[in-house]
């Protein structure tokens, strides 16, 4: 008995080293009506994140990604009440019996719209609120918060107002007052989808300075294929509800067909990729840029086979 | 002479700062035009000027060959219409179908005719199953759509949209943008304003690049992403496929690819030559 015993837990170690797991999830918001049927946001969503994994979250709007971002820090069911079902376990912690503001000093949430999270006069207030909050002594708080302002690349604009900003810097000064809280895990929700591209680019350089040098784990809703595949060690599809396709961006990014029956872009090289082996039966896969540039070069020296 | 026209449009907001200076374009009857550009650089002012909501400081507008500084907004939208940037800042009706039929119903149009362009919005946007549904309680990507067909169903022949893209997955990306193309297909005149340059690059014929306030180009969108140095200094985001193509041109890659199907047929031309 005790052998067995043994020989299970490396099975039980490995489910403890998923700092997220969720397991069997489902869903339902509460409906005006009593008797109206249980209408299933989430119909049994189950994933786990190893520490330091970063992992992108994509699907069609309104297929339920925001709804799985608030429930990895218990804001679903805790604050919007409805029908839940299933699990989801945060460092240890399960999001049923924790109250959020437990869960938040773990998982940090980074909303789409950057002004629903701002409220201070300035931005350096904005990312010491969170601390305050926790009584947290004078001088180390003024060193977390110098840390977040450079992690974000915003030392220079503490003062300002954080309303007075562009969309880029609102949204880096919300990422900024979430992480002096340092959780463990950065769950961002499409941080860049109401930002112009010069704001997307900023919001994404922070996100990659997290990634190399924080070595954060990170799970990030996004629709920019593009910016995904540089980041993601995996992704995750959801498709009404349910995970639909996961794996790394090179396995995924590969479905072209089926990711546009979801709905949704791959990479403009994942399908260029595709499209060449379609011709001439090679197996490119392509996710970035670069990649594509020196397998594609390779076979055609500059100046050679060229037009003049 | 049919189209639209600026002449030296100049226009300053309150605060004194020329959000345009000089912009002089001529978009032909019947363009299919994204004018893009960063935040800032006057985008939304300059179409602005196309329907009347913002007057020019200085210069001119002309609409078909005539000024349209004599002409109220009312007059403009019979052949003018205009999707704001934020479908919350249009839409008001108690049902879809209201909210569809409202613009007719001021152009005066017969019952008849609003009873038909309403019908023939919502089908063409799929909007039959929200008819009665308060549009204002849709999800975003619906709200848009409501947007765009309430402008639709006046049946003008110009068509002026500001970032109608915005907010939308792939999917309701590309069935709005077909729709555009159809409808310019049948003779409409379609200026969008847009920050997706893969939209503009898969779909929109011509472009007009606006910096600080000025035009730099108008022109065929294959020659505008051919003038890369160009593009750089508007900080526009210059689609993947687009990047590729240009590294491989010392490879013996054709110049001016914008899409993934062009790049396909490029690289088999040059592995044919090779």
């Amino acid at each position: 008995m005790e052998y067995l015993g043994c020989r299970r837990r490396p099975a039980k170690d490995r489910r403890v080293s998923a700092i997220v797991r969720v397991q069997d999830l489902h869903y339902a918001y509460s409906t005006a009506h009593p008797e109206a049927p249980v209408d299933w946001v989430l119909r049994g969503v189950s994933f786990d994140v190893e520490e330091g994994e970063f992992l992108s979250i994509m699907g069609p709007t309104g297929v339920g990604k925001t709804t799985l971002c608030l429930a990895l820090n218990g804001i679903v069911p805790q604050s919007t009440g409805g029908v839940i079902w299933g699990e989801v376990l945060v460092d240890g912690l399960n999001t049923k019996r924790h109250p959020v503001s437990e869960l938040a000093q773990r998982v940090g949430l980074v909303f789409q719209e950057p002004e629903t999270q701002l409220f201070n006069m300035t931005v350096e207030a904005e990312i010491a609120f969170g601390l305050e909050s926790l009584g947290m002594d004078p001088a180390e708080m003024a060193e977390r918060v110098d840390w977040a302002l450079a992690v974000v690349g915003m030392r220079e604009l503490r003062d300002r107002s954080p309303f007075h900003l562009s969309g880029g810097q609102k949204q880096r000064t919300a990422i900024a007052s979430i992480l002096a809280m340092t959780p463990r895990i950065l769950v961002l929700d499409e941080p860049t989808a109401s930002l112009d591209p010069l704001g997307k680019s900023e919001v994404f350089s922070v996100v990659r300075e997290l990634r190399r040098q924080q070595g954060m784990t990170i799970i990030m809703a996004e629709f920019e294929s593009e910016h995904i595949a540089e980041f993601s060690d995996r992704i995750l599809v959801l498709n009404q509800g349910q995970v639909e396709l996961q794996g790394k961006p090179a396995e995924v990014f590969s479905q072209v067909d089926r990711m546009r029956q979801i709905g949704l872009a791959v990479a403009q090289v994942s399908e260029v990729a595709h499209c060449l082996n379609r011709r001439y039966q090679t197996s490119y896969a392509f996710t970035q840029l670069e990649e594509a540039y020196r397998a594609l070069a390779q076979d055609h020296p500059p100046g050679l086979g060229g037009l003049p | 002479m049919r189209g639209l026209q600026t002449k030296d449009l100049w226009f300053a907001y309150h605060n004194g700062d020329a959000a345009l200076r000089g912009v002089s374009i001529s978009i032909q009857p019947g363009e299919f035009v994204a004018v893009i550009g960063q935040n800032g650089s006057g985008k939304t002012t300059l179409v602005k000027h196309f329907n009347g909501l913002l007057r020019p400081s200085s210069g001119q507008v002309l609409l078909d060959g005539e000024d349209t500084g004599d002409k109220s907004v009312g007059t403009l939208a019979r052949s003018v219409g205009y999707v704001f940037q934020n479908p919350d800042h249009q839409i008001f009706s108690p049902s879809t179908r209201e909210e569809i039929a409202f613009g007719p119903t001021n152009l005066r149009l017969s019952a008849e005719e609003i009873e038909h362009n309403t019908l023939d919005a919502l089908r063409c946007f799929d909007l039959v199953p929200y008819a009665d549904r308060q549009p204002a309680l849709l999800g975003y990507g619906l709200r848009r759509k409501v947007s765009i067909a309430a402008v639709y169903a006046m049946h003008t022949p110009y068509l002026v949209l500001d970032e109608p893209t915005t907010g939308l997955d792939r999917k309701s990306t590309t069935e709005l943008m077909q729709l555009l193309s159809r409808l310019n297909q049948q003779g409409r005149t379609i200026i969008l304003i847009t920050h997706d340059m893969r939209v503009v690059t898969e779909y929109v014929p011509r472009c007009i690049v606006v910096r600080e306030g000025q035009v730099l180009v108008h022109d065929d969108t294959s020659s505008v992403f051919g003038q890369y140095d160009l593009l750089k200094t508007t900080s526009l985001e210059i689609p993947q496929v687009c990047e590729l193509a240009r590294r491989m041109v010392v490879h013996g890659m054709r110049d001016g690819v914008l899409t993934v199907p062009e790049f396909c047929d490029a690289y088999s031309q040059l592995k044919n030559l090779a």
